[in-house]
C-alpha cells in the first residue's frame, strides 16, 4: 500500500474495506472479498441457481447455513414433520455443496443474525454477507456486515465476491450509561427517532462514545441490529477488551497461538482518531424514559411518559401525512398517552432481542406474576444455545408459571413468516414485539406492532396494557440491566 | 443477460416517499398453493404494490396510478425518496420487472434493492426531487398516452416533450448493461485476481480461513 494511503487517517470501517479490496472497479466501486457467507433457509433459490448455471460453491468452508424465517417454532414439533421445501432444500444443498448447515436442534442453529457471533463465525475485521437486511448486527463485533438479495447471494456462492460501492461513513456518539429500565434497545429506538428512519440512508454507522463502550457484547448486538432502521447501510462498533472476551474460546474463533495472533491485529481495527467522517451525531442517553414506538416506520417512537404526537403539529407536509395514516393504522389517537392502550399479543424474541441477556431481563419482569388473561405471550429464544442456557438458569420455568408460551427458535413473529406464515399477529390486533420494524403488514396483514424492549415487552403482557416497566417492583434483580 | 439499450414507454408517478419492500411485494402465504392451479410466480404477480393497489375487499383502486388505463403499460415508475427501502427480498425487484417495469427514477433507494435491480434488468436511476417533480407533472398530463426514453450508452431521459436529462451510473454498470454481461460473469472474470487476494489473505489473517470449528 502507498504510504500516503497510510498516512490518511481512517475509520474503522475504512481499514476494513481495504483489507478487502480485490479489485478497483471505478466510481467508488470494489469488488470486495467476502470472509463469511452466512445462509438462511429463504436463500434456498441461489442454490438451484450455482446449479443452473454449473457453477460450483467458491469456498464452502467460508458458507455457513442456518433454519430461521420459515420454521416453525411450536414446542415438540420437529422440523422434518413439515415437509418444507426451504429445510429440505438447504439440507440438500449442504450435503451435495460441502458447506456447514446447522439443523434444527443443534447448537449454531437459530437466528442468523444471533448465531454468527454465537458461534464465532463472524470475527472483528471480517466482512461477513446474508440475504437478509439486518446484517448489520454482526457490526457489533467490528464486522463489515451487509444484507444483499438473492441475487447477489448466488454471486457470492459463485465468486466468494461482491461487488460495492465505497459507503460513507457517520458517527454516532453516546454519551451515558445503560442501567436500570433503560435497555440498549432504549437507546436505539430513542436515536432513531432523532436521526429519522433514513437519517443515515446508505451509510456506515459506527456507534462510538462511553454509552457504548461500557455496554455489554449483547446490548451492542441490538444498537448494530438495528442501524438499518437508520437507513443505515453498515453499523459497527470498534472491537475491544470486551469484544475479545465474548469471542474467546466461540466453536468457531481461532483457538490459542492464533487467537493471540488474531486479537493482535483486530487491536488496530478501532479508528484513528482524526477520521473523518460526513456525518457526525452525538445523543446523551442519561435522562431517557423506557421507549416505545406508536406508529408504522421506527423513528415513529415516544417515551412511555409522553403522549401520542399530533400530526397537527408536524410543519412537513409529508411527514405528517405518514403520521396521519399511522394513526389510522394503530387505531390510536393524537394527544393521548400510550401508556394504557390494551395490547393483545406480546412477542419477545427476533435477532435484536432474544440473546440471554435479554431472555433474563423479560424474566425478572415476569418473575411470580401473571400474564393477563386477554394476551397472548410468546418467547422466542434467538438459537438453540440461548435456549438451551435458559433453561438451564430455570428461565422457562419462570415464563411457563407466568403464563407464556416457551418456543423454539427461529424468526417466528418477527417477519410474520413463520412456519410458513402460521406464526404471526393477526389482522387488527397490537402487539408489543421486541423487533426491530413497525411497518404496515410487518408481523403479518394488519398486524398493529409496538417496538419495545424486552422489559417494556414483558410489562405490557402482565399489565395487559402498554405499560411502564419502572412502575414494576423486581425482586431479585435489584435493578434490571 | 439481454443487453439493455433503450427503455421507452410510458412513466408512471408514484409521488411518495419511503416505499418499501413490505409495500411492493407482501409476503402472502403460499401454503395452500398445492391445491390449486394458480402458479407461484401468478399468485406473487398479484401481490405486487397490493396495499396500495387493491382495497380490503380485493378489489382495484381506480385511483392508484398502475390501475389507470394508460399507465397498465407502464414501463418507468416515477418516485420519491428512499425507493426500496427495508428488507432483503428480492421479490420487490422480480414483481416489478414481471409487471414490465424497466426502470425506476427515484432521487434515492434503498441500497440492496438498488444492487438487485442491476440484476433483474431494470435500471435504477438517481435524479433530484426538483427533475423528478417535473417528470411527473409530464407523465401525469399525459395520461400514459406519451412515452419517455432512457437512453443507457447516453446516460439520459428524455421526456415526452423532448426535454433531455443526464443521470449519473457508473462506468462498469453502463458497460455491463450494453453488453449484457452479468455480475456473476463480469467478477469470474476476475478468477486470477480473487485466487491472488485469497492467497495473501491466507498468510495475514489465518484465522479467517479455518475450515472446521476450533471448539466442540
Ligand atoms: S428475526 Fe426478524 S429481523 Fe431478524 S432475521 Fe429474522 S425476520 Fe429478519
Amino acid at each position: 500500500m502507498p504510504a500516503a494511503a497510510e498516512r490518511r487517517p481512517r475509520a474503522l470501517f475504512q481499514k476494513i474495506w481495504d483489507d478487502h479490496v480485490i479489485a478497483d472497479m471505478g466510481d467508488d466501486y470494489s469488488l470486495l472479498h467476502v470472509d463469511r457467507h452466512v445462509v438462511h433457509d429463504m436463500g434456498g433459490r441461489s442454490f438451484a441457481g450455482l446449479k443452473n448455471r454449473g457453477l460450483p460453491l467458491k469456498n464452502p468452508e467460508l458458507t455457513f447455513a442456518t433454519a430461521d424465517h420459515a420454521i416453525p417454532t411450536t414446542p415438540g414439533i420437529v422440523w422434518s414433520d413439515y415437509s418444507n421445501p426451504y429445510l429440505e432444500n438447504l439440507r440438500e444443498s449442504s450435503k451435495a455443496l460441502g458447506f456447514k448447515f446447522f439443523a434444527p436442534g443443534q447448537p449454531g442453529a437459530g437466528v442468523v443474525h444471533v448465531v454468527a457471533p454465537e458461534q464465532g463465525i463472524a470475527l472483528p475485521g471480517a466482512t461477513l454477507a446474508c440475504g437478509d437486511s439486518h446484517t448489520c448486527t454482526v457490526g457489533a463485533l467490528g464486522v463489515m456486515g451487509w444484507g444483499v438479495g438473492q441475487s447477489e447471494l448466488l454471486h457470492i456462492l459463485a465468486t466468494q465476491a461482491s461487488i460495492q460501492k465505497r459507503a460513507g461513513n457517520m458517527l454516532v456518539e453516546i454519551d451515558g450509561h445503560i442501567g436500570g429500565a433503560i435497555t440498549a434497545k432504549d437507546v436505539i429506538l430513542h436515536i432513531i427517532r432523532q436521526t429519522g428512519a433514513s437519517g443515515a440512508r446508505g451509510l456506515a454507522v459506527e456507534f462510538a462514545g462511553p454509552a457504548i463502550r461500557s455496554m455489554p457484547m449483547e446490548g451492542r448486538f441490538t444498537i448494530c441490529n438495528m442501524a438499518t432502521e437508520m437507513g443505515a447501510r453498515y453499523g459497527l462498533i470498534a472491537p475491544d477488551e470486551v469484544t475479545f472476551a465474548y469471542l474467546k474460546g466461540r466453536p468457531y474463533a481461532p483457538a490459542g497461538d492464533l487467537w493471540e495472533s488474531a486479537v493482535a491485529v483486530w487491536r488496530h481495527l478501532a479508528g484513528d482518531a482524526d477520521a473523518v467522517f460526513e456525518k457526525k451525531v452525538q445523543f446523551s442517553i442519561d435522562d431517557i424514559a423506557p421507549q416505545i414506538s406508536w406508529g408504522t416506520s421506527p423513528d415513529q417512537v415516544i417515551g412511555i411518559n409522553e403522549d401520542i404526537p399530533d400530526p397537527a403539529s408536524e410543519p412537513d407536509a409529508v411527514r405528517r401525512k405518514a403520521m396521519i395514516d399511522a394513526l389510522e393504522y394503530t387505531g390510536l389517537a393524537a394527544g393521548k398517552p400510550l401508556a394504557g392502550t390494551s395490547v393483545d399479543h406480546v412477542f419477545i424474541g427476533s435477532c435484536t432481542n432474544a440473546r440471554i441477556s435479554d431472555l433474563r431481563l423479560a424474566a425478572a419482569v415476569a418473575k411470580g406474576r401473571r400474564v393477563a388473561g386477554h394476551v397472548e405471550a410468546w418467547v422466542v429464544p434467538g438459537s438453540f444455545t440461548v435456549k438451551e442456557q435458559a433453561e438451564k438458569e430455570g428461565l422457562d420455568r419462570i415464563f411457563i408459571e407466568a403464563g407464556f408460551q416457551w418456543r423454539n427458535p427461529g424468526c417466528s413473529m418477527c417477519g410474520g413468516m413463520g412456519d410458513l406464515s402460521r406464526e404471526k399477529i393477526p389482522s387488527g390486533k397490537r402487539a408489543v414485539s421486541t423487533t426491530n420494524r413497525n411497518f404496515v403488514g410487518r408481523q403479518g396483514p394488519g398486524s398493529r406492532t409496538h417496538l419495545a424492549s424486552p422489559a417494556m415487552a414483558a410489562a405490557a403482557a402482565i399489565a395487559g396494557h402498554i405499560a411502564d416497566v419502572r412502575e414494576f417492583r423486581i425482586e431479585d434483580h435489584g435493578t434490571i440491566a | 443477460m439481454e443487453p439493455l439499450l433503450e427503455i421507452r414507454g410510458p412513466a408512471a408517478p408514484l409521488p411518495l416517499d419511503d416505499i418499501n419492500t413490505d409495500m411492493i411485494a407482501p409476503t402472502r402465504p403460499r401454503a395452500h398453493l398445492a391445491n390449486t392451479k394458480i402458479s407461484e410466480r401468478e399468485f406473487d404477480a398479484a401481490a405486487l404494490f397490493a396495499p396500495l393497489r387493491f382495497d380490503a375487499s380485493g378489489a382495484e383502486n381506480p385511483s392508484f396510478v398502475l390501475n389507470q388505463p394508460g399507465f397498465r403499460a407502464a414501463k418507468i415508475i416515477l418516485s420519491g425518496r428512499n425507493f426500496g427501502c427495508g428488507s432483503s427480498r428480492e421479490q420487490a425487484v422480480w414483481l416489478l420487472a414481471d409487471f414490465g417495469i424497466r426502470c425506476i427514477i427515484a432521487q434515492s433507494y434503498g441500497g440492496i434493492f438498488y444492487d438487485s435491480c442491476f440484476k433483474n434488468g431494470i435500471l435504477p436511476v438517481i435524479l433530484p426531487a426538483n427533475t423528478i417533480g417535473e417528470l411527473m407533472q409530464e407523465a401525469a398530463d399525459g395520461g400514459g398516452e406519451q412515452f419517455f426514453t432512457v437512453n443507457v450508452a447516453e446516460r439520459s431521459v428524455v421526456s415526452p416533450s423532448g426535454k433531455a436529462i443526464k443521470f449519473d451510473l457508473p462506468e462498469f454498470r453502463r458497460a455491463a448493461l450494453l453488453s449484457g454481461v452479468d455480475d456473476i460473469d463480469m467478477t469470474l472474470r476476475r478468477s486470477n485476481e480473487i485466487s491472488a487476494f485469497v492467497d495473501r489473505d491466507r498468510t495475514a489473517r489465518p484465522w479467517i480461513y479455518l475450515a472446521k470449528p476450533q471448539r466442540a
